[in-house]
Parts: structure tokens; sequence; C-alpha cells
């Protein structure tokens, strides 16, 4: 009797527990309950929080503000592919990306220790917005708007990767941010 | 108690006095053959993946490592496993209940269904359209019978689900049982509720999928697509966890004859499970816009970490019952004599522990630092996740369902198995390969590697981005240590099907189960300072010191990213 | 083998044993709060400007 595989005790519940179980049931509940608070704390104390905001649109809306954005900002056209136009927002604008297969437009010069309204969003199918070397990763959407508000801390060329599967294209889609001192 | 029905007559196994339903007998036969063959066609596009990430390798073009990853991850974590599960929760609801099973007709539909549903599935992507992955997110469209394949798989599934539970009715009602349900049951009765819980989700986002391919519908929205998707996704998950768990239990008590610590608590932790476990599914959705971080906390967390308690609870009962076994059959001294004194060669045991060690290290410190809602962001879709996942459902579940077939070709096929001294190193083969493999993903996944991604050198791309030397080598050792697996795998399948067709029959005289007199020794004192598992106690602390340590390395590091609000 | 009354038992084993309550929990706790609660969260969304 008793085996895992056999049927337990008539009144197994009434088992006393072993000193083993007890001691390590009260060290990993403990951390649990940590993990838990220091999770929800974090969104005080900690300076890397997923804003919420995000918005229902529409793939054409979306586009044609990236466009307007794009038209409005734009101060050359990138040094690797001149076809390519780079956008240089005002500090504590708003500023517009969109993925589409396979790219993300426009590319982007921020300048380092300002904030902006980062929006992203795809034109067609579902993306993954992957900042590197950051290491920064989203899931980006057709048909929804997120804003989060970035502040990026160092200068340097960053690239974007796509990291979710969108086409068989999927690994040439790459954009580009600059943050100038 | 030998009341033989009529439609179904049972043995009597020799090897471990198991009392069998010769149907039920059949459909795990069955579903554990189509298992084990679809294992080898999983871990054949498994190779050529790898080979292909392997950035000295790069073996297949963008459109067949596309194609291959789709097959790869439908066949090994779908197929290969609610196959195998299958062939459990039959066996377990009949032999163990010494019962018949219910419904045998229906049992052989699962069977058909989930046979057509795999072959249909498989064909879609051998065809070329319908290399989506298989969570095929929308607006990425398959062919139309990619997801009737799938769909008639979990309507097979959902059958054999019912079979079981219609077992356990049985036997309760026909008495074939007395008191509660054996653990082993019990964690299949819970692993089968996932998975109905699961199914249904499925069902409700995989037909409209199936019904816009064939444009009866104009569009399904991409971001319930991906909620509902993860709430049939990651919860088939947790059905593996549970079923490999159970298993681990089962294998202790056969073994090693070891006792539940204490039913009370494990029972306790598969209650746990049930109510909190398939909330992980928002573990996919915590780098998404617009989700609430109210719903993000309570549901990646499984309710304030309730579920991650349990896993806790299991990790550290199971061994400690191994332990509690042999200190009660005299190897009593010191932390560990126990341990160094268990049957590393049986491939029984060597499987389940090395499972036992690697969901723990790999699998579970990872996946509980990974789902932390800010940690997400900086690994979420990068090659940590497959790092992380094969930690769990391929060096957990995999090798766990491994060990467990090793014990149950001789039960069932009454062969004795062929190749020992192979067999003997398999587990270290495939769980060695398998753990450099995951390590090292995790590895170039923190610097940013992406998962689903045919070529991270960018070649020839205007805006390529270098990910580096380091990044170059973490996956060529990752990718050496995923071939190592495939061989283990291979040997795997040589040595089940090999015993199958030619294993020398099993002896009259031979014994299965090593049962030891443990309730004989039940008030002799063993262990030390009043634990009766020290050794597993400071095992259990080990884990508990990595976790602890990762979780604010990560944290630190998250801390010195560009802030986000 | 003395049966004792059901009685007897404790509420834990009583719960634990009860398999069809358990089914309803492993149901109805996830539809609640992952998949209801997460779908109404991308249904509200407001429309962007
Ligand atoms: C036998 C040795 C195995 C090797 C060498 C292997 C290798 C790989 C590789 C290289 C990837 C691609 C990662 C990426 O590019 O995103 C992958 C993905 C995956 N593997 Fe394995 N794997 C093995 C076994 C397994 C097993 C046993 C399972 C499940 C039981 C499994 C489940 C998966 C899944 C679900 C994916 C993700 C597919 C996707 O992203 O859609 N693998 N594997
Ligand atoms: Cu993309």
């Amino acid at each position: 009797m008793g085996y895992s595989f056999t049927a337990p005790d008539k009144n197994w519940a009434r088992e006393p527990i072993e000193r083993t179980e007890i001691l390590w049931i009260i060290i990993a509940g403990s951390w649990c309950l940590f993990m838990f608070v220091w999770m929800i704390a974090w969104h005080w104390i900690g300076n890397q929080n997923m804003n919420t905001e995000a918005y229902k649109t529409f793939t054409d809306v979306y586009a044609k503000k990236t466009e307007e954005f794009t038209k409005q900002y734009t101060v050359r056209q990138d040094a690797s592919d001149p076809s390519l136009p780079v956008v240089a927002p005002p500090p504590g604008s708003d500023v517009y990306i969109a993925g589409s297969i396979f790219q993300w437009r426009p590319v982007l010069e921020l300048q380092k220790g300002k904030s902006y309204r980062l929006h992203i969003s795809s034109l067609d199918y579902v993306h993954g917005f992957s900042l590197q070397p950051e290491n920064i990763n989203f899931q980006a959407y057709p048909g929804y708007e997120q804003v989060i508000t970035v502040t990026p801390n160092k200068a340097g060329t960053y690239g974007i990767v796509c990291n979710d599967y969108c086409g068989l294209g999927h690994h040439t889609m790459l954009g580009r941010i600059y943050v100038k001192e | 108690m030998a009341i033989t029905t009529a439609q179904s007559p049972f043995r009597t196994d020799p090897l471990t006095g198991l009392r069998i339903d010769l149907t039920a007998q059949a459909l795990v036969k069955t579903n554990a053959v189509l298992a084990v063959v679809f294992l080898l066609v999983g871990g054949l596009a498994g190779l050529l993946v790898a080979l292909t990430r392997w950035p000295a390798v790069h073996l297949l073009p963008a459109d067949l490592f596309y194609m291959a990853l789709t097959a790869h991850g439908l066949v090994a974590l779908v197929v290969w496993i609610v196959f195998f599960e299958m062939a459990v929760i039959y066996f377990c609801a009949t032999s163990l209940l010494n019962c018949r099973l219910a419904a045998p007709k229906w049992a052989w539909a699962q069977v058909v269904l989930m046979t057509v549903g795999t072959a249909i599935t498989t064909v879609a992507v051998l065809q070329g359209e319908s290399s989506v992955m298989f969570s095929a997110y929308v607006p990425l469209a398959a062919a139309p019978h990619f997801y009737l394949g799938i769909i008639l798989f979990a309507v097979g599934a959902l059958i054999g689900c019912f079979v079981f539970w219609g077992t356990l009715v049985i036997a309760k009602e026909e008495k074939t049982y007395e008191g509660s349900l054996p653990l082993t049951v019990y964690g299949c009765m819970i692993a089968v509720v996932i998975a109905v819980f699961t199914l249904a989700t499925g069902a409700v986002i995989l037909i409209p999928a199936f019904l816009w391919s064939l444009g009866l519908i104009k569009s399904v929205d991409p971001m319930m697509y991906r909620v509902v998707f993860w709430g049939f996704g990651h919860s088939s998950q947790q059905i593996n966890v549970t079923a490999h768990i159970t298993i681990w239990y089962t294998v202790a008590g056969l073994a090693f004859g070891a006792k539940p610590m204490s039913e009370k608590v494990s029972r306790t932790a598969f209650l746990l499970y049930i109510c909190f476990l398939q909330l992980g599914s928002t573990h996919h959705l915590l780098s998404d816009p617009g989700l609430s971080a109210s719903w993000k906390i309570v549901n990646t967390s499984y309710m304030m970490y309730l579920a991650v308690l349990a896993s806790l609870i299991h990790g550290l009962t199971v061994p400690g019952s191994i332990e509690v076994a042999q200190r009660r059959n005299g190897l009593d001294n010191g932390l560990f004599e126990w341990l160094r004194k268990c049957p590393w060669g049986n491939p029984v045991f060597s499987s389940t522990i090395l499972s036992i060690i690697i969901f723990g290290f790999i699998g579970g410190i990872s996946g509980v630092v990974m789902s932390v809602e800010q940690i997400n962001m900086i690994i979420h879709n990068t090659i940590y996740v497959p790092g992380h996942f094969h930690g769990t459902v391929a060096g957990g579940t995999t090798l766990a369902f491994m060990g467990l077939t090793y014990y149950l070709v001789p039960v069932l096929f009454q062969r004795q198995l062929i190749l020992k001294p192979l067999a003997a190193i398999q587990p270290w083969l495939f769980g060695g390969g398998m753990a450099v493999f995951a390590v090292a993903l995790m590895g170039a996944g923190t610097l940013g590697v992406p998962r689903r991604h045919q070529d991270m050198t960018f070649a020839g791309q205007a805006l390529a981005y270098d990910y580096g030397g380091m990044n170059q080598l973490l996956m060529a050792i990752g990718e050496i240590g995923g071939v190592i697996s495939v061989v283990g795998g291979a040997a795997f399948i040589l040595i089940i099907v090999g015993s199958i067709l030619m294993g020398e029959p099993v002896p009259a005289n031979a014994k299965c189960i090593v049962a030891p007199p443990a309730d004989a020794g039940g008030h002799k004192k063993i262990g030390m300072g009043g634990f009766e598992a020290p050794g597993t106690f400071v095992l259990a602390l080990t884990l508990f010191v990595c976790l602890v340590l990762y979780y604010f390395v990560n944290f630190k590091y998250l801390a010195t990213l560009w802030p986000l609000t | 083998m003395s049966n004792e009354p059901v009685e007897q038992q404790t509420v834990l084993q009583r719960v634990l044993d009860d398999i069809n309550f358990i089914m309803m929990l492993g149901l109805v706790i996830p539809t609640v709060l992952y998949t209801l609660w997460g779908v109404m969260e991308v249904a509200s969304l407001p429309i962007a400007r």
C-alpha cells in the first residue's frame, strides 16, 4: 500500500507532514510572495516598465500618420541605404515607426537623454520589434498602436531586428535608430 | 476481484503483477508506437533546423528552413507528446485502477482522428504553402487543410480525454479500487482537466482561423487570436508538465518502491496546478500592447506564484521520496550515499533523474525569471525562448517519457531491451546534449539573437546588424549540443523499435518492480538532524540559491537599459 | 479493512477526491481570469485619434 501507483492510505489527509517538506514549503512560499511583491513594486522603483497605452487603429490610418511624420522631420537619406529617410523628431514629440514586410520604417535619429513617445505598429502581419544591442523587445500588430516613452541613455547606432516570423523574408527585416550625444 | 467482463479480457502481467486490460494494452501500444515514429520525424526536422541555425553550417535556404521549423514545432511539440500522453493516460486508468477501458471504440476513433489529422497537416506543411510556424498568427495564412488537420487532431485528443474520464467513472462504480485514486492516476486526471481546457480553447481559435482560410469569414483579429491561441498553446505545455511530473512520481515508485513523502502535500500541489497553472498562458503576451499590468501580473505569476510553489514542491518531493526509500533500504550514511548508489546506468532511472534536473535547473529557473512582467521585455522572441522550452519540453518532458518507455516496453510488449550498453548512455546523450543546447541558446538570447530566424548575419542587408562573434560561437556550441541530442534521440528510437521487433522474450520469473519493504522499515529513524531527506533538501537549496541569484542578475541588467515608461 | 465513514475524512481530502469539482475549477478559473479578462482588455482599447 501507498506507492505512487497504488491507492493511498484511507485517511491520507490526516498524516503529518515531514520536516523536510514543511521547511521547504516555508522557504519556497516566502520567495514566491517576495517575487510577486517585487514585480508590482518595480512599477514604482524601476525605470523599465511597459506602458499600457495602446489604441485600436487601422493599417491605412497608421501608414498615413507615419508618412506625415516622416515628411515633417526628414533630415537626410540614410548613408547605408539611400532609399531610406532618416527622421530626427524634436525631443518630447510623438515618434512613429511602422513594420511591414520586410522593413522597419523610417530610420530614426534621437538625442541621448531626451524622451520620446514612440508609437509602434505593423502595416500587415505580426512582427517583432527587437532593439539591439539593448535587447528590448515588443510584439507589433497590424491594427493596434502601442505608445511607449523611451529615453535613450547611450549614444550609438541601434539595430531593429524583426524577431517574430512574418513570412519568407522575415530574416531580412531590419530598421535602425541613431542616438546622438 | 477477478471479475473478467466478457468484452474485455485481462492478462496478469508477470513482471509487475498488474492486471492489464487487453484492449487498453493494444491502444497503449498503438499510441506509444505512433508517438515514437513521430518523435523520429520531429527529431529529423529539428536536426535540419539546428544545422541551419549553426552559422558555420547554415544548411537550408529560407523557404525550407521555415518549412522545417513549422514541421519541427508541430510534430515534436504536439504530435509526439500528445500521442504519448494518450498512451500514458490509458495505461494508468486501466492497469493501475484494475479496470477495463471505457468505450474502446471511441478510443480507436481517437487514434484514427489524431493520425489522420497529423497526416493532413503534415502534407499541408510539406506542400510549402503553410510555413507559418505552429502558432500560425493571423493574418499570416496557411492552406485550409493545415488548420483542418490540427482541428481533427485536437478532436481526437479530446475524445481520448473523455475515454479516460469515463474509465475513472466506471472504476469508481464497479469499485475496482478502494479509497482515493492512486497519486499517479490523480496526476493523469489533473493533466486531463488541463487538456480539456486547452483543447476547448484551441477549438475556439482554430475553427475561426480555418473558416477564415476558406474565405468564409472576413478576418480574425490578430491580437484576439494571439490571446486565445496561447490559452491553447501554453496550456498544452502545462499538460506536459503535469504529465511528466506524474511520471516522475510513478518511476520513483516503480524503480525504488518509493512512497510519496506526503500524499497531502503532493495532491494539494496538484490542486494548485488545476487552479492556477493555466494562467501562465500570459507569458507569451507580456510584451504585447495594451494589456493591463493587473491582467499580466495576476496571470503571469500564476496568482501570486502559487503554481510555481507547487512545482517547487514536486521538485523536492519526488527526489525526496527516492531518498527516503533508499535510506530505508540501508543507504543511510551521510548526505548523499543514497544518491551515489542509485542505478545510474539504468535508463529508466537516469532518464527520470536527468529530466528532474534539467527541468528544474534549466527550464524551471529560466521560466520563472523570464515570466517576470518586466524581465520579459529583454528575452521576448529571442532564441532564449527556445533555449528555455527545450529545457522544459525536450530535456524535461521528452526525457521523462523516454524513461517511462524503457520501463513499459518489457511490460507491454513482453520483450527485453536490446543494446543495453547503448541504452545506459542514451539518456546522457539526449539530456546532456539538450542541456548544452538550452543553456547556449539562453546565452545567445540574452545577447539578443532572434528566434525563428534563418540568417542572424543578415548577409547582404544594407541595415545589417552585427550580433558579434560571441553570439556566433554560442549558436555553434548550442547546435553542437543539439546534434548530440539528436544522436541520443536516434539511439532511443533504435533501441525501442529494435526491442519491440527483436528483443528477447521476458523470462518468466523476472520482476520489474523493485518493491523493497518500504513500509516494514517505517518506524526506523532515518536521515539527519530530524530531516528524513536531508540530501534532497540541500539540493533543493542549491536550486533555490541559483534561482535567487539569477533573478537579481536579470534585474540588475534590466536597470541599465533605456528607461521605458 | 475498516471502512471509515466519509464524514471522518478531512474537507481537504473530500475536495481533492471530487474529480468533477476539480474539472469545474480547472475550466472556470482560467476561462475567467485569463481568457475572458484578456479578451475584454483587447476589446476595450480605445480607437486611435
Ligand atoms: C532532438 C533534438 C532537438 C533539436 C536539435 C532541436 C532544435 C531546435 C531548433 C534549432 C529550433 C529553432 C529555434 C529557432 O530558430 O527559433 C527548435 C525549435 C523548436 N523546438 Fe526543437 N529541437 C529538438 C527537440 C525538440 C523536442 C523534443 C521538442 C518538443 C517536444 C521540440 C520543440 C520545439 C519547438 C516547439 C520549437 C519552436 C518552433 C517555433 O518557433 O515555432 N524540440 N528546435
Ligand atoms: Cu517581420
